[in-house]
C-alpha cells in the first residue's frame, strides 16, 4: 500500500522534507515509525503524535489501507 | 442538525485591530445578542539566554486543524446558550506585539460567554495541530510549545 508521511514544524526541520511517499505492506504505527527513525534518525531525540487521515492514533493502531500519516510536533496555537 | 462544512479559520499573517472591530461592529444588527467576549491572543517579545524573540512564523496541518476548529465549535454550542462565534488565527509571520489569534463569543447573557470563551481557548491551545517558530533577533530560532 501507498502513504503519503507528513513532516511539520520541527519535524519538518529535522527530517528537511515536508512530505514523502512510502510502499509498505500493514504495519502497526510503531513498525512504520522504526522504518521512519531508521530512514530519518533525527527523529529518535522529537517528541511527536501520529495522525492517520487526520485522526491521532496510537502506537498499535494498525495502518492496512492507503492513508495519510502525519507526524505533529507539540502544538502551538494562539 | 445539518452538517456544515469546516470553516477556514486561518488568515495569513497578524489580525489587525480593524478587522477585530469590523468584526465587532457586524454583530450591531444581531439584536438578541447582550454580552460579547473576545480573546485576543499576542505574540509576546520573551527574553530566552538573552535573546529577545521577535516574531513567530505559524505553520499548521491545515486541513486537520480545521476540522478540529469545527469539532470545537459543534461541542462549544452544544455546551453553551451561544448566538454566534468566531475563530481566526494567524499563519506565517506574526511580529512581537501583533495579534495571533482572535476569538469571539456573543450570547444573550454575559455569564455564559465567560466561560465558554475559556472553554474555546483552552481547546485550541490542547487540540489544534498549529506549530510555532519563534525567531529570535539574530535569526535563530526556537520551537514554541503550549503547556
Amino acid at each position: 500500500m501507498q502513504l503519503t508521511i507528513k513532516y511539520f514544524g520541527m519535524l519538518a526541520e529535522a527530517t528537511t522534507i515536508s512530505e514523502e511517499q512510502l510502499q509498505i505492506d500493514a504495519c502497526s504505527v510503531s513498525e512504520l515509525l522504526k522504518k521512519l527513525k531508521n530512514q530519518h534518525p533525527k527523529l529518535n531525540d522529537k517528541d511527536f503524535k501520529v495522525a492517520i487521515n487526520q485522526q491521532l492514533v496510537d502506537n498499535q493502531y494498525v495502518i492496512n489501507n492507503e492513508a495519510e500519516v502525519a507526524l505533529l510536533p507539540p502544538f502551538a496555537g494562539g | 442538525m445539518e452538517k456544515k462544512k469546516p470553516k477556514n479559520v486561518f488568515v495569513e499573517g497578524a489580525i489587525s485591530s480593524e478587522f477585530i472591530g469590523t468584526s465587532i461592529a457586524k454583530h450591531q444588527t444581531k439584536t438578541s445578542i447582550g454580552a460579547h467576549n473576545i480573546f485576543l491572543g499576542q505574540v509576546r517579545a520573551d527574553e530566552i539566554d538573552g535573546k529577545v524573540i521577535t516574531g513567530i512564523d505559524y505553520t499548521a496541518y491545515e486541513e486537520m486543524a480545521n476540522q478540529k476548529f469545527h469539532e470545537i465549535r459543534e461541542a462549544t454550542f452544544e455546551r453553551f446558550d451561544l448566538t454566534c462565534m468566531h475563530i481566526y488565527h494567524s499563519l506565517g509571520k506574526v511580529q512581537a506585539g501583533e495579534i495571533c489569534l482572535f476569538v469571539f463569543v456573543s450570547s444573550p447573557k454575559r455569564k455564559v460567554v465567560f466561560e465558554a470563551l475559556e472553554f474555546v481557548v483552552e481547546a485550541i491551545k490542547a487540540d489544534v495541530p498549529v506549530f510555532g517558530k519563534e525567531i529570535f533577533e539574530d535569526q535563530t530560532h526556537q520551537w514554541k510549545q503550549n503547556g
